[in-house]
């Protein structure tokens, strides 16, 4: 079954939030603030509003009022308060793209500025315990004598590992449209990855009853988490077209995206872990130190997936956060997971080494029997079936343990595993399926954001009835659709796709429609762990001569319940696999210590893989038959494959080199100056 | 983008007499209209020389001329640049990417701007951008910037690399302007930041690039050898073009080394050169002649990595070039 949006989507006909055409439509550029702290003491529009073609400008002296708790993000020029560099401070509308950006130039913002702290650090001065973590996670948890675990093992690693801010990068940019009508009415056509929650965020920052508002995000460019949640652009549009009274249209630069819309918070993680003399955990403890913004605390859970892995008689885990002159972090794929079991995979590899022990054999003899923090059972755990299929797969039998010992010319050869999970949730969910003329119209304020969420929806929907998947058709990406979650936490299509077969149950019952409300059957799970498991093995060659590194062969096996759509799956685990390849090797967005912000703001700084890089990815799966989850059996993959992918690379490049790297990216710098 | 005027120049002549304070020449446009947008690039008027007829490339002789305007897809794939000087074109084909290699003319390649991240930033202090605003990238982000010829002022790198390739070909720029036709010698076309790092090249006002003139390939074996992070699409952290011709009697009869990402210039390693030429084509003389080079370096905290790395690619490549 081809992706349903193929065709529109490779003709460029697909339509994206910033290109619905309007009548009438003027377009608004951001002005950032050019300090990391302090306060705006004037803004001088005049300027700006001299030059031809400029309608309006908005800022913290000249804004409509917007709802008191407001996000801190998206409450602009509520406040002269400049809590970080790149903020956006005033905007500029105008009857064109280019009117309005070279007008922005000539907004002057004059600032009293205070002493920025951007600078993250283990032993920071404001580090405290968070009372929760992302979603909804204790910070700490404690179970067992950590101390007394290490004190009697046999083997133990004490070890520090750093990971950079990251950015999502999706191709499309924040982009959004807004056009209000005569009865006070919004309609915003937002690059988002769900507008049920959108339409809810932005009724509520704008201060409106939500059914004034109606969110419309038919294609989406990519995500991975940066248009979970509303961005400013959405609540600039909105204000702007509301002061011109014209529909307003803004497309982010890539540089702004860098700014505004989120990013993964670099993290210091200190992993100790102690194993008896058969390889066996006697501890665990995982600690990190991440970032938030003054303006809201965002506390990634990057030691949740340490309570997920391994059995342990003891295991503590916690998190410390600092409140920086720095934009808010965000979510990005796999947020916590990804960040955490890079440092648990490679401290695990560093504890095989020193424990002398196969690192696949260590983490068959510690998969636990039930959840290790919540003693829960499992619906389904197949991290060793993955572990021995990959083992299999990758010809990992014949690997000599020694580092440092293979070369071909200047090349040094080495391989890595790494282990993989994420949890298989759900959420409520309304759909609606209707009969006409023996077609079949499944509506659903779903978003598909690249995923192909309309084709998997589809074949769910054909499947429940018994149909030709040609003669059923998918609404999705409007508001004014049967509510919906957001494209996030992997759990799109176990949400969407359990109220697509009830709806589709319900059609079958009627014979003209069908409805669905799953909010009682999502309830009534339950209590179980879920959570989709995976085990990633990669080869890499490094240069002795150069220092470059390049991932010669990745492959990645994962058991995520029943795969809907093998096509679409396959992009999945190879996307994510490929974007944990640009977190090992390359990503990194600095920070400007000396100015607040950031600094390698583009595409041509900030690399990510390129298809040169991308030499041998291949993913496979295991079938689980799992009747806890959701009707179809199937848990998230969006972003299980981003998850232990720098860890199995990692790992890799010490087993060529025989040196440790605990600093991401790996870099050609990090290996010439270690001077191995 | 602040607004300008656009003029096409139907001849090297008019483009040159319509060339006025606030004018810019365009090319390909794949650096200019990027730092326009930026509003690091602000020309209040852009002359068109992309369809010049100059985008030929020919035999002259034992030499090639190579017009200005010829797209970096072409120079590449032409059979006598891939024939008669193959790390030229080896050289080309490491940089940017197809699309980008499509439109990028010789002229503009050889004219692009530094990457460094406070040259691309209207917002943050720059001495090339802004001349006295100073330089955060020495006591900030480095990593990617230079190790040799820097200044107190400006520690930006030139991004080329056909530029390298061409240092080390001796490659003839011609150049027209208001005061007649001129040939400037490569290297030499790029200057060092000194104390005005605004100035990138030797040229002035309304100067023109209208060819690349290749004198006959020196003997010997050649390689052009990019490092970066990525397999491609990505500048170079060093690159090295390098010709090594060594006699019967094992000695190096002739050598020339250009290296990339490493200074300001496209860095012809001379003292490399004179160290080696005479001298045995051993390894151990590579690393001593690697080294006398790299003596000069004055490297910053994040970017030291590239002394060793430049040795290393000096050494990797003449011991792969020697016979």
């Amino acid at each position: 079954m081809n992706r349903t949006e193929g065709r529109v989507k490779v003709t460029g006909l697909a339509t994206y939030a910033a290109e619905y055409p309007v009548e009438n439509v003027a377009y608004a550029f951001a002005v950032q603030a050019q300090i990391a702290k302090g306060r705006v003491r004037r803004v001088d529009a005049a300027p700006a509003l001299e030059l031809p073609g400029v309608l309006a400008v908005l800022s913290c002296e000249a804004a409509p009022r917007l709802a008191e708790d407001a996000d801190p993000e998206l409450a602009l020029f509520q406040s002269r308060e400049v809590a970080y560099r790149g903020q956006i401070v005033a905007a500029v509308v105008a009857d064109s793209h280019e009117i309005a950006r070279d007008a922005a130039a000539h907004v002057r913002v004059e600032y009293d500025a205070d002493d920025h702290d951007v600078r993250l650090s283990s032993d920071h001065p404001g580090l405290y315990q968070p009372e929760v973590v992302n979603p909804n996670f204790p910070s700490d948890t404690e179970k067992g004598d950590v101390e007394a675990g290490l004190s009697a093992a046999a083997t133990t690693v004490d070890v520090t590992y750093e990971t950079p801010v990251l950015h999502n990068n999706p191709m499309e940019p924040h982009a959004a449209l807004a056009c209000w009508d005569t009865e006070g009415r919004l309609l915003v056509y937002d690059t988002a990855q769900g507008t049920s929650g959108s339409r809810a965020l932005i009724a509520g920052t704008l201060g409106l009853p939500e059914e004034q508002v109606r969110v419309v995000s038919r294609h989406v460019g990519g995500g991975f988490g940066s248009k979970g949640t509303t961005r400013p652009q959405a609540i600039l549009a909105a204000l702007a077209s509301r002061m011109v009274g014209r529909p307003v249209k803004i497309a982010l630069t890539r540089q702004q995206m860098f700014d505004v819309t989120g990013y993964r918070t670099p993290t210091i993680q200190r992993l100790r872990l102690g194993a008896d003399a058969e390889g066996r955990l006697t501890a665990v403890e995982h600690l990190a130190y991440e970032q938030s913004s003054t303006l809201v605390e965002f506390a990634e859970q990057t030691t949740v997936p340490t309570r997920v892995m391994y059995g342990t008689p003891a295991l503590r885990t916690g998190h410390r956060l600092v409140r920086l002159d720095v934009a808010t972090p965000s979510w990005m794929r796999a947020p916590g997971e990804c960040p955490g079991m890079y440092a648990l995979e490679s401290a695990m590899d560093e504890l095989a080494c020193a424990a002398g022990l196969d690192p696949v054999e260590l983490r068959i003899r510690n998969d636990p029997e039930t959840e290790p923090d919540s003693g829960l059972p499992f619906s389904s755990r197949n991290l060793v079936g993955c572990l021995r299929e990959g083992a299999h797969r990758f010809g990992w039998e014949h690997r000599d343990p020694r580092p440092g010992i293979r070369r071909e010319g200047e090349w040094l050869i080495g391989t890595g595993v790494a282990s993989s999970t994420y949890p298989a949730r759900r959420s409520p969910c309304k759909a609606v399926a209707t009969m006409r003329d023996g077609d079949v119209l499944i509506q659903v304020a779903a978003a598909d954001i690249g995923t192909g969420a309309r084709t998997v929806l589809r074949k769910i929907a054909a499947g429940t009835l018994g149909m030709d998947p040609e003669r059923v058709h998918v609404e999705l990406g409007d508001s004014d659709l049967p509510q919906a979650p957001v494209a996030g936490g992997s759990m799109g299509t176990a949400s969407w796709g359990t109220a697509v077969v009830r709806a589709c149950e319900d059609l079958r019952r009627d014979g003209k429609e069908g409805r669905a409300d799953t909010t009682d059957e999502v309830k009534a799970d339950a209590e179980l762990a879920r959570h989709a498991f995976g085990a990633q093995f990669a080869e890499v060659r490094v240069s002795a001569v150069t220092g470059e590194i390049r991932v010669s062969r990745l492959l990645g096996v994962f058991a995520a319940g029943h795969i809907v759509d093998a096509t679409l799956a396959r992009s999945q685990f190879l996307g994510g696999m490929t974007m944990g390849m640009g977190m090992a090797l390359m990503e990194e967005t600095v920070t400007d210590e000396e100015f607040g912000g950031f600094l390698h703001r583009d595409l041509a700084q900030y690399h990510v893989p390129a298809c040169a890089d991308a030499q041998h990815v291949e993913a496979y799966w295991l079938e689980e038959q799992d009747g806890e989850l959701n009707p179809m059996g199937s848990k998230g993959i969006g972003e299980i494959g981003i998850v232990g992918t720098a860890a199995a690379i990692g790992n890799a490049v010490h087993h060529a080199t025989g040196h440790r790297f605990r600093e991401l990216p790996i870099t050609p710098a990090k290996i010439l100056m270690a001077r191995f | 983008m602040r607004p300008f005027e656009y003029a096409r120049a139907a001849s090297t002549a008019e483009a040159v007499r319509d060339f006025g304070p606030g004018t810019m020449y365009l090319g390909g446009g794949t650096n200019l209209v990027d730092l326009m947008r930026l509003g690091v690039a602000e020309p209040e008027r852009l002359v068109d020389v992309s369809r010049l007829p100059l985008d030929t490339i020919e035999p002259a002789g034992d030499r090639v001329r190579v017009g200005a305007t010829v797209r970096n897809t072409d120079l590449a794939a032409d059979p006598l640049i891939r024939s008669r000087y193959p790390m030229l074109a080896r050289a080309v084909l490491t940089g940017a990417s197809g699309q980008v290699r499509n439109v990028a003319t010789v002229a503009g390649n050889l004219l692009q701007r530094t990457r460094c991240t406070y040259f691309q930033d209207v917002t943050r202090p720059c001495n090339k951008r802004r001349p006295g605003s100073g330089c955060p990238a020495i006591a900030g982000d480095h990593a990617g910037l230079a190790i040799l010829g820097s200044s107190d002022a400006c520690v930006a790198t030139h991004p080329s690399d056909m530029a390298v390739a061409l240092a080390a070909l001796d490659a003839q720029v011609h150049v027209t302007g208001p005061g007649g036709d001129r040939i400037v010698p490569m290297p030499g076309l790029h200057r060092l930041p000194g104390e005005e790092p605004e100035r990138d090249t030797v040229l002035s006002p309304g100067d023109l690039i209208t060819a690349v003139e290749l004198p006959p390939p020196p003997p010997g074996a050649s390689l052009y050898r990019k490092v970066r992070e990525r397999a491609s699409f990505a500048f170079a952290l060093v690159s090295i073009a390098a010709v090594l011709d060594v006699g019967r009697d094992g000695t190096v009869a002739g050598c020339r080394i250009a290296l990339g990402g490493v200074a300001h210039v496209p860095w012809r390693a001379e003292r490399a050169e004179q160290a080696l030429i005479g001298g045995p084509a051993t390894g151990e003389a590579f690393l001593q002649a690697a080294e006398a080079e790299l003596e000069q370096a004055r490297p910053l905290p994040r970017n030291a990595y590239k002394v060793p790395l430049a040795r290393n690619l000096i050494v990797a490549t003449l011991e792969e070039l020697a016979p």
